[in-house]
């Protein structure tokens, strides 16, 4: 699931379960996985130098 | 006898094995200093019955010639976070408390040792926090400014430390919850290695970071209580008069207060006085570890509050409350690339102490903050104070090294600050002779904060 997607999600669901207030708190939890997938990219492809295309 | 004259294990210990000093006497002025500092918040629960009846039973062994070990008759504290049979657990939190019918295996370990319980301390709600803002049982106030937090999540035990309320302590590290408070107060925070003391019994924050180990008032009380809880005698004799220290550069180096940066210089400078090598030292991905470190204990956290929050969410603090139902959201796929990037970090952490004795970095990036203030300016620059309070220590929560924080001066101000020392996965008791043997060649000294500061 792409980043982007898996917040709106996430953020409809705290809205649904009455909790708005966790929204700026998945917004910077959003940021955080965008680096960490950006890290883990980094970490593959050091392991994995070939292309599968 | 005067807070000031009750400093140190290893100078209390053999004096109560020739019945000179009394297990009881010291349970009495334990309970009359947390008495007269009670605005500190330190404990939750103060065991008074209990602690004198193991003191005096103490007293009795001791007498017929049975000496357990230099922590026989020394009153020590337990975080409160952690099981003592017949007690509420109450992880500070206003959710119901655990009430325990067995000791934790690390309690019972003091208990064989012959340590005295003298009550369980305070601490920042389910150990989720570096401030103890967060708590049921009021705020912890730092001993040297009460209007500044004391750290967190162990404060309550590194208020204790520092006023006399015990001799010793119990404290869980998940992100630096035993090194932060002891440097934000001037104590000894030993994070042993991952797994290296049992954390059975103990409330999970995440069950693949989370440490338990002793804070004290010196790095030689820390060994002797290390040695009682691992069963393992730290040898000390086969060390060098020298030692190469490796500072990390870059990410846990580059974003500290001025007064603390000047402080680690002044370290720096005092060990190469000494002889000792201190040279830098590359974490090459090191400023990935915050993005890492969420995507594990979030998700790790929520397994074990699912059902407490559906049952008594609105008994958490909204803080810790939010914090938790964050980790519900975390993706299984972003787990797993966690523990990935994890193992890379643990392989450079490894590689840095391949050249070094020892890592060499402060502790806590800033002095005590304020209670109440969420944002701190460094070099210009505001940093939210959670985020801040667990840059220098959480990276070897990921990585499992063991490290110890000790004191290394004050600010101009009179606030203390605290170094960290980092050793090798299994060097645990090494690291411990190095801290030793550096304790009193650095700012702070053995001891030089404790027994009281009133």
């Amino acid at each position: 699931m792409r980043v982007d997607d898996w917040l709106r999600n996430a953020c409809e669901d705290a809205d649904r379960r009455g909790l708005p207030e966790l929204k700026p708190l998945l917004e910077a939890l959003a940021r955080s996985t965008a680096n960490l997938r950006r890290a883990d990219e980094q970490l593959r492809t050091a392991r994995e130098p070939g292309s599968r295309e | 006898m005067p807070a000031a004259d009750l400093r140190s294990i290893a100078e209390l210990g053999p004096r109560i094995a020739t019945g000179e000093v009394s297990p009881v006497a010291l349970v009495e002025g334990c309970l009359a200093r947390i008495e007269a500092r009670r605005e500190l918040n330190a404990f939750i629960t103060v065991l008074a019955m209990s602690a004198f009846a193991e003191a005096r039973q103490a007293a009795i062994d001791i007498a017929r010639g049975h000496h357990r070990g230099p922590l026989h008759g020394i009153p020590i504290s337990i975080k409160d976070l952690i099981d003592v049979a017949g007690t509420p657990t109450t992880a500070a939190s206003a959710v119901p408390a655990l009430h325990p019918e067995v000791d934790a295996p690390i309690v019972r370990r003091l208990r064989e040792a012959g340590a005295v319980l003298i009550g369980k301390t305070n601490l920042h709600e389910f150990a989720f926090g570096t401030t103890t803002e967060e708590t049921a049982f009021g705020m912890v106030r730092n001993p040297f400014d009460a209007s500044r937090s004391a750290g967190g999540s162990s404060s309550g035990a590194a208020v204790a430390l520092v006023e006399g309320m015990c001799f010793g302590s119990i404290g869980t590290d998940t992100g630096g919850s035993i090194r932060i408070p002891s440097a934000a107060c001037g104590i000894v925070g030993l994070k042993p290695a991952y797994a290296e003391l049992p954390c059975e019994g103990i409330v999970p924050l995440s069950t693949t970071c989370d440490h338990v180990g002793p804070m004290t008032r010196t790095v030689t009380d820390a060994r002797l209580m290390f040695e009682a809880l691992a069963g393992e005698r730290v040898a000390t004799r086969s060390l060098p008069g020298t030692f190469t220290f490796g500072v990390p550069s870059g990410y846990l180096i580059d974003r500290l207060d001025r007064e603390i940066r000047n402080g680690f210089t002044r370290v720096r400078e005092a060990l190469e006085a000494r002889g000792h090598t201190v040279r830098d030292v590359v974490i090459e991905d090191a400023a990935i570890t915050p993005d890492v470190y969420l995507h594990i204990v979030l998700p790790e956290a929520a397994q074990y509050h699912a059902r407490l929050l559906e049952a008594h969410a609105a008994a958490y603090s909204p803080g810790v409350r939010l914090r938790l139902e964050m980790g519900r959201y975390l993706l299984a796929e972003d787990y797993v690339r966690a523990m990935q990037l994890r193992a890379m970090l643990t392989a450079q952490v490894d590689a840095a102490l391949d050249a070094c004795d020892a890592l060499l970095l402060p502790a806590l990036a800033i002095a005590a903050p304020p209670l109440g203030q969420t944002t701190v300016e460094i070099d210009g620059t505001p940093e939210p104070v959670r985020g801040v309070m667990l840059r220098l220590t959480q990276l070897f929560n990921l990585t499992g090294h063991p490290a110890i924080a000790i004191p290394s001066g004050r600010t101009s101000s009179g606030l203390p600050v605290g170094m960290q020392l980092v050793g090798r996965h299994g060097g645990t008791a090494r690291l411990l002779s190095i801290a030793e043997s550096v304790e009193s060649q650095i700012a702070g000294g053995a001891g030089s904060v404790g027994g009281g500061t009133g």
